[in-house]
């Protein structure tokens, strides 16, 4: 009983963080991975206020939407500076520019508010508890209980019966035949921000007399609101709301039953909505929009300065033991492997047109594939085994998920990933849980820096080489086509299933061998092999490089890891520099450097 | 290309950075360490730590510095990431040609890099990561280690927790690594005094993540007499406001790793759970001389109090230092001969790296929490030198099949 309305009042909390974020995502099709930084900053401006405040109830409630006001300008501000300039850039890139305000943030936030974890300090009031069923359970509590359908009701009544709500709603269902109607899009989706990011500045104050305003809260919120919005079905309300208290009375409960299994229930929980109900619980098949890239460009060969480019730099990196010193071969070892493993999302996510954001996940079957068979055999067939191992189950993941595209598959790729990094994590008799596997050194013969330099070049280049002479070749029109016109494709006899569960094959394999190679490099296998943040990684490269190029993959993993390396071993500023480095680079090349360059150089569709 | 634009910003801010120590030691090259941290992933430690060795640094240099030699930290920020440390250790080895490495938080980072030193035979100066592992089951010849391990700190509270007349405890820790071994290290030690106790509950929240409500509900729900806390920072805070609220913490005594370092303790501030016993750092109310010294010069320095991560920082130096004067050069057999048993001064009183299992004796205090003026502060408080809790020596040796 006091467990379940626990869960209650989590779910409320949840609840008010997830909404913002559905809402933003049903009229702008942004996914704004901002949502969590905009929520900390909620927590953190929150308490300036809350802490100079009286701390009367009635001076709480109104600090609190005083912090919701203001977060809401700086989403507003948000959108105009930056998202507004890239509505019509390519699905999902707007991720790319939110994931560059989310590093800027987190290093403000550290500037401004140090790098202590601040707590507000709660008067009696806040601290009270009422006799339920013989436990004591928190006044506050009760108060977040009854927030969450307040505020669902309240933004209910401002969908349902405002005009502006029924322009917002309009605009969720087709953007684009409302802007045909004469409605001013760029107000709305300004308005429609500044509410989103209100309610993330709400979520963020309420949170603090339960917790601390910490500089870790905004990956741990994001992730947990995606999750949320994707169960309950993108844009939904309703949907957010159900799936919210779905996952906290599954936590509150399951970590009686399972008090181990508190990594993985939501993921598990997700992983399973979606399998019966591709769309989430409340939410409609996803209308296509008509404007953005996603319109495939007939793909021709490279221009022939784009070849000669690309043998001078190969012959460079061949060459490379011949000028390099030892640690700018390992550099580029890793810079190799970033690009196979870029190149194999990049097949998937561009020409197969299944975005992923749990790529980590091929990545870190590969990593612990090859550390745990080599060290009961030998190295190469513990790379063999991370190309096999990681290309059939990431097949059979293809195959389960057939029903689903977009977004939705999306996050069943980052479930699966979480699922394998929760196994890795825990299963320490075998994994070595968060101390990882060590001493996963080349063998003899590989292990001069050199030796093992060509090793890397060979398999990783090569398997890069590989994936896109199979897009070149029968396979990859095939794949385009049934992107592009999955009904057409089918019409003319292309059978997509067949070839949905090979590109995710191949796609896992390569991520696998990459993931192998890196284990290798590293010397050493850990769970974030399987991580958010290395699918974050990948996805930032490929997009960075640009989604729809051939070349995509191997510019964006060249262009961040060479940023990034530089940055952190240069300045302690280095996510603010990069974050800016980020925003800039996606305000500058809307279709990613080499998407952009091909639109410039060569390679113009007719 | 890239390579070249990367030595040139690289050799540039090493200049601006190293340029006083350059100037001043003129005639023998510095000793250089190479410094890896998790700085902008875990900044409330890592700042006041980085302050803590910067003060030994200088206070090193100004006597004249090591073996006629200056000591030059090039220090690096891992971000919380394995592979990035590796990648930066690699780099202070292979590019800035260091003497020997010194640094880590996290224990997979501390394991990562203890590994690779052993791989390209450098030093390694374990300072924070406190798993066993890094001494015991993947303890190897390169690598020291400064703080008392997981082992060690949950040895130092049992004795407090077997006098308790409680006998059904219940455990809360972090679902990783440091939070199994803790409790695992606890439940048998414990168990070993008092065959009586019962652990009738446990609870494994997600490192960072945890849900404080139902976390505590599930634990009441078991009725425990007593908990034993492994939860720290952020979680911790919010386990102690449910904790407060829904009573838990009433008639109830409670064990803490690690909860009386100021880190933890002054988010907890008015909060603070009266009675807990704990270990940590009661830098204000601890007069010996050593620490006196330390508190007042550190807060002179950066005009605020330290923090156990300035302690760690200051004391890491220190036995590097010393380490180095024992060992009489810097090559790393020479090194790795001359720590084992190097003696070495902390702001907690003397410590040595023990030859047996290269464990430093570093100690940690341990005491009761209590609130003064709205803030939290330790009580009724002891040293516990890390010598006194140590297995047996034939266990150690099980305990380390590499080589000791």
């Amino acid at each position: 009983m006091a467990q379940g309305l626990t869960g209650l009042a989590s779910a409320s909390a949840l609840f008010l963080v997830a909404a913002g974020l559905t809402v933003i995502f049903g009229v702008t099709r942004v996914v704004n991975f901002a949502h969590g930084s905009l929520t900390m900053l909620g927590a953190y401006i929150g308490w300036s206020i809350l802490t100079r405040l009286p701390t009367t109830p009635a001076w709480f409630g109104l600090g609190v939407i005083g912090t919701a006001v203001a977060v809401g300008l700086l989403g507003m501000v948000l959108e105009i500076a930056l998202l507004r300039r890239l509505y019509r850039a390519p699905a999902l890139f707007q991720l790319l520019a939110t994931f560059g305000v989310v590093l800027i943030v987190q290093d403000l936030a550290q500037r401004v508010w140090g790098p202590a974890e601040l707590s507000l300090p709660r008067p009696a009031w806040l601290r009270g508890s009422v006799a339920i069923v013989g436990t004591r359970f928190p006044v506050y509590d009760l108060a977040l209980i009854a927030i969450g359908p307040l505020v669902l009701a309240g933004l209910w009544l401002l969908f349902r019966q405002t005009r502006w709500g029924t322009l917002v709603r309009a605009a969720t269902e087709d953007r684009e035949m409302l802007g045909a109607l004469g409605v001013n899009q760029a107000v709305l989706f300004t308005s429609v921000f500044a509410l989103g990011s209100t309610m993330a500045g709400l979520g963020g104050a309420l949170m603090l007399p339960d917790q601390s305003a910490n500089l870790q809260m905004d990956l741990t919120i994001i992730t947990d609101a995606f999750v949320v919005v994707v169960i309950g079905g993108l844009g939904s309300l309703s949907g957010a709301y159900l799936a919210a208290l779905a996952i906290a009375e599954l936590q509150a409960y399951g970590i009686v039953l399972v008090p181990r299994g508190t990594l993985v229930l939501a993921f598990l929980l997700m992983a399973l909505v979606l399998m019966l109900r591709p769309n989430g619980l409340f939410g409609h098949p996803q209308t296509e929009t008509r404007v953005g890239g996603m319109a495939g460009t007939l793909v021709r060969p490279s221009v022939m300065t784009a070849r000669l480019l690309g043998a001078v730099g190969l012959a460079a990196a061949v060459a490379a033991p011949l000028y390099a010193g030892a640690y700018a071969l390992s550099v580029m070892s890793e810079a190799m492997i970033a690009i196979l493993f870029a190149a194999s999302l990049h097949f998937l996510m561009g020409p197969g047109g299944m975005p992923s954001f749990g790529h980590a996940a091929w990545f870190g079957l590969g990593a612990y594939a090859a550390g745990l068979v080599a060290a009961r055999t030998a190295m190469l067939p513990g790379l063999a085994a991370a190309l096999v191992l990681a290309g059939v189950i990431a097949a059979l993941l293809g195959w389960f998920t057939v029903r689903l595209s977009g977004v939705y598959l999306a996050m069943i790729t980052l479930a699966f990933a979480q699922i394998v990094w929760a196994v890795a994590f825990q299963w320490s008799e075998v994994t070595g849980g968060d101390n990882g596997v060590l001493g996963v050194w080349p063998a003899g013969w590989a292990s001069s820096p050199a030796a093992f330099y060509w090793v890397v070049l060979v398999l990783c280049l090569g398997g890069t080489l590989l994936l896109r002479r199979v897009l070149y070749a029968p396979f990859g029109y095939a794949l385009r086509a049934a992107r592009d016109s999955p009904l057409r494709a089918e019409a003319i006899g292309l059978y997509s299933l067949p070839m949905r569960v090979a590109a995710f094959g191949i796609a896992g394999a390569a991520a696998g061998l990459a993931g192998g190679v890196f284990a290798f490099a590293k010397g050493s296998v850990f769970p974030s092999y399987a991580g958010i943040p290395r699918s974050i990684d990948a996805l930032l490269m490929v997009l960075l490089g640009g989604v729809q190029a051939m070349s995509g993959p191997i510019v964006g993993a060249v262009a961040y890891t060479g940023v990034y390396d530089l940055l952190l071993s240069a300045t302690d500023m280095w996510r603010l520099v990069l974050g800016l480095a980020i925003v800039l680079l996606v305000l500058v090349f809307p279709e990613g450097i080499a998407g952009t360059a091909d639109r410039l150089f060569g390679r113009q569709p007719a | 290309m890239t390579r070249i634009t990367r030595r040139a910003v690289l050799g540039g801010s090493a200049l601006l950075l190293a340029a006083p120590a350059i100037l001043r030691a003129q005639g023998a090259p510095a000793i250089r360490i190479g410094e890896i941290n998790s700085y902008s992933a875990i900044p409330a430690f890592t700042l006041p730590y980085r302050s803590g060795w910067q003060m030994a640094v200088d206070e090193i240099n100004a006597k004249g510095g090591v073996l006629g030699r200056k000591l030059e930290v090039i220090s690096r920020d891992d971000a919380g990431k394995p592979p990035d440390a590796i990648r930066l250790a690699d780099e202070l080895v292979n590019e800035q040609k260091v003497d020997l490495l010194a640094g880590g938080y996290l224990s997979n980072i501390g394991l990562a890099l203890s590994d690779f030193a052993l791989h390209a035979n450098k030093l390694y100066v374990a300072s924070e990561p406190l798993a066993d592992a890094l001494v015991w089951e993947k303890g190897n010849r390169t690598c020291f280690r400064l703080r008392p391990s997981t082992y060690m700190q949950a040895a130092m509270l049992v004795p407090d927790a077997a006098a308790l007349p409680a006998k059904r405890w219940a455990t809360v820790a972090p679902n990783y690594e440091y939070g199994q071994s803790a409790v695992k290290w606890f439940r048998q030690l414990l168990s070993a005094k008092r065959p009586d106790v019962r652990f009738v509950a446990e609870q494994w929240p997600a490192l960072g993540h945890i849900d404080a409500g139902a976390t505590v509900q599930a634990l009441d729900a078991a009725k425990p007499e007593a908990l034993f806390n492994v939860t720290f920072g952020a979680d911790l805070t919010n386990f102690v406001r449910q904790g407060n609220t829904r009573g838990l913490f009433e008639q109830r005594p409670v064990v803490s790793l690690l909860s009386g370092e100021p880190e933890y303790l002054d988010a907890l501030g008015a909060e603070t759970p009266v009675g807990w016993i704990v270990t940590g750092y009661p830098w204000a109310q601890d007069k010996a001389p050593a620490n006196l010294a330390f508190v007042e010069a550190y807060r002179t320095r950066f005009n605020e109090p330290p923090r156990m991560g300035s302690v760690v920082g200051y004391a890491m130096i220190h036995s590097i230092a010393a380490g180095l004067t024992h060992a009489g050069g810097t090559a790393t057999d020479q090194m790795v001969a001359g720590f084992a048993g190097a003696a070495f001064e902390t702001p907690f009183g003397p410590a040595i790296y023990r030859p047996l299992d290269h464990q430093s004796t570093m100690g940690t205090f341990v005491g009761k929490l209590a609130q003064q003026d709205g803030k939290g502060v330790m009580v009724d408080w002891r040293y516990v030198d890390g010598s006194s809790v140590m297995p047996p020596d034939d266990v150690v040796r099980r305990l380390r099949p590499g080589e000791g």
